[in-house]
């Protein structure tokens, strides 16, 4: 354990202390390790006197297709049996929360996109809405309206990679194809919407940052007719598929007591059978105005969260087709100056709306002094964003709660005692998405 | 059950314990000294069903006394109630115990808090930097370290020589082929 380092003091200026490591003592200090997994193809032979090697440490990653990303798992295996499974990250850590105590809360929108990124829109309302929650900012009903519908789209989008990805896992590769032809449909949707296909940031604090097209909300409509029929084929095609089933059924197990434990949320704690949905429970945006069914369900195997992304897309549409229908009137931003931007037409017309955009950009929306922990049902779980404001335009303390990262910590209790080959299947069925999970 | 029993049970459970009560935007903050933090844990989680640790997070005040700040955000599944708590200890000694013990998602959060505040946490089963390389000698968080960070804190690979060459892909094309 490496002991606090002082402060010194460099021509008048307080400095952390110099690294004591030199590179080559550093290099050194690393070598045993390295030497060791260059040696023998990432394989380590634990007991010298195991003839037939059957006893192994493997490195799984940090580059593996099977990892969704950059994750590392060392496995220790037993023959075919995993004893033991350490999950290892960081090799994607970008020090977000470093980067938010230093930035506005709107030029740290961009970075949110980057958490998840299969899902950028739930990041962006995530923020917005801690900060809303924060200032007391009442946000305009279409705003939320449009928010709604747009963070249904995004989790509609990260299911079908979700399960496009598991079902790769399995060795089918077809579905994956069709998963990512929606998905398209989906970036062309969002393109329509935002201007921007993959990295969105569409939200403002106070509202979004631009209405509805028609031609928008006619692509939807038309998407969600084509779209409908599709997943009732999918899931014609895999729901009762034996080879599919006989894949994923009993596969990484985990009880409803243990999901809690470990911190499982989202799609993942409600395959085990608890009953938690933040959009019901406690309802944010416009979720208290729809109809819709939270899907439970209670073996808690793989199979059973691979069934409840599929339910859930199903009752997304449900709850899009019904904004759409209830899509109010009116204003999408807040009429503040001093919470929300102006719009560009004040900016370019008025001089008022030069300096309030100006304003804006300088020294950030005005907040008062407090904390606040403020969480979504993001598609992969609970986000949450706890918020420490001095009173300034840019948050003392900002610490992400991503779903993903919490998922990952109950991946050695499931693949102990299972087989190799089911690593990967439950890698795919809690979903992790390594931008959120390393920040 | 509302956050009135919720108050009334801890502070006169934990008299000793709780040292403010503070609520903020319909959110609720206990702030207990450190040595209790464990009991009062454990009584949230038995007694009043918060059986999900939603996140534990480090906090660095910037102060000269009760410089770092651990916050425990709780939920209750069962009744849907969220509550904090916080805790402050001193730079000189950030020690904390663990809730490992009651939480076991508390395990990544503490490694966490460890790596990027230095708070240790006693009785953790394995408190090992989870971001950043294990013989990086700071503490990113702390508001001390710089946003640009400090060079040659982190060994960056080396360039090959034979990488550098200009030719070398030429080279590499032109090689015999067995």
């Amino acid at each position: 354990m490496i002991k606090h380092s002082s402060v010194d003091v460099v021509c008048g200026f307080e400095q952390l202390r110099k690294p004591t490591l030199k590179p080559k003592e550093r290099k050194r200090y690393r070598k045993k390790i390295y030497e060791v997994l260059e040696d023998r193809d990432t394989t380590i032979i634990m007991d010298d006197d195991d003839p037939l090697e059957q006893r192994m440490v493997l490195n799984m990653g940090p580059q593996h297709p099977a990892t969704h990303g950059v994750l590392r798992v060392v496995l220790e295996l037993d023959g075919e049996h995993v004893t033991k499974a350490v999950p290892e990250l960081g090799y994607l850590h970008r020090a977000m929360e470093k980067l938010a105590e230093n930035k506005s809360y709107h030029e740290f929108m961009p970075y949110t996109d980057r958490l998840d990124y299969m899902s950028p829109y739930s990041n962006n309302t995530a923020l917005c809405l801690a900060v809303e929650k924060l200032a007391g900012i009442e946000v305009p009903e279409r705003a939320t309206y449009i928010r709604t519908i747009a963070c249904e789209l995004a989790r509609i989008s990260s299911h079908l990679l979700s399960i496009g990805a598991l079902v790769m896992d399995t060795g089918a590769i077809s579905v994956f194809l069709w998963t990512f032809e929606e998905r398209e449909r989906l970036y062309d949707i969002f393109d329509l919407m935002t201007g921007a296909r993959f990295t969105i940031s569409h939200c403002r604090v106070g509202g979004v940052a631009s209405d509805f097209s028609k031609d928008c909300v006619q692509a939807i409509v038309s998407w969600l007719k084509a779209f409908k029929p599709k997943i009732e084929e999918w899931r014609k095609l895999l729901d009762r598929n034996r080879i599919f089933i006989e894949r994923l059924e009993s596969v990484g197990v985990i009880s409803a007591e243990d999901a809690l434990q470990i911190g499982f949320s989202g799609p993942n704690l409600r395959a085990s059978g608890v009953d938690v949905d933040l959009r019901r429970d406690e309802p944010y945006m416009a979720y208290s105005d729809f109809e819709f069914e939270v899907p439970i369900l209670e073996n808690g195997d793989s199979y059973a969260r691979y069934l409840i992304r599929m339910q859930e897309m199903e009752q997304s549409i449900r709850i899009i087709e019904q904004a759409l229908r209830n899509l109010p009137k009116g204003d999408v931003r807040t009429d503040d100056a001093k919470r929300a931007f102006p719009w560009k037409d004040e900016i370019y017309h008025s001089m008022e709306g030069l300096i309030h955009d100006f304003m804006m950009t300088d020294t950030g929306i005005e907040l008062p002094k407090g904390e606040i922990y403020h969480a979504i049902e993001a598609p992969k779980g609970e986000l949450g964003f706890y918020i420490q404001s001095d009173g300034k335009g840019m948050p003392w303390r900002l610490k992400i709660r991503s779903p993903s990262f919490c998922n990952l910590q109950a991946l050695s209790k499931l693949c102990e005692g299972s087989m190799i080959a089911d690593v990967v299947i439950i890698i795919g069925s809690i979903d992790p998405v390594m931008g959120e999970a390393d920040k | 059950m509302n956050f009135n029993q919720i108050v009334t049970t801890l502070t006169s459970g934990f008299s000793e314990a709780i040292l403010s009560t503070d609520e903020f935007r319909d959110e609720l903050t206990f702030m207990v000294k450190p040595q209790f933090i464990k009991d009062v844990c454990l009584c949230l989680k038995d007694d009043l069903g918060f059986d999900l640790c939603s996140d534990i997070c480090g906090a660095d005040r910037f102060t000269d006394d009760d410089r770092f700040e651990v916050v425990y955000n709780l939920f209750n599944t069962g009744e849907k109630i969220r509550i904090r708590l916080k805790v402050r200890v001193d730079e000189s000694d950030p020690h904390v115990p663990s809730v490992v013990s009651v939480w076991e998602s508390a395990n990544w959060y503490e490694r966490e808090t460890y790596d990027m505040y230095g708070v240790v946490f006693e009785g953790h089963p394995d408190l090992r930097r989870i971001y950043m390389p294990e013989d990086f000698e700071y503490y990113p968080l702390r508001k001390e370290f710089p946003l640009i960070g400090i060079p040659g804190s982190i060994p960056l690979p080396e360039i090959e020589k034979a990488a550098q060459q200009k030719d070398a892909g030429e080279a590499y094309n032109n090689q015999e082929r067995i």
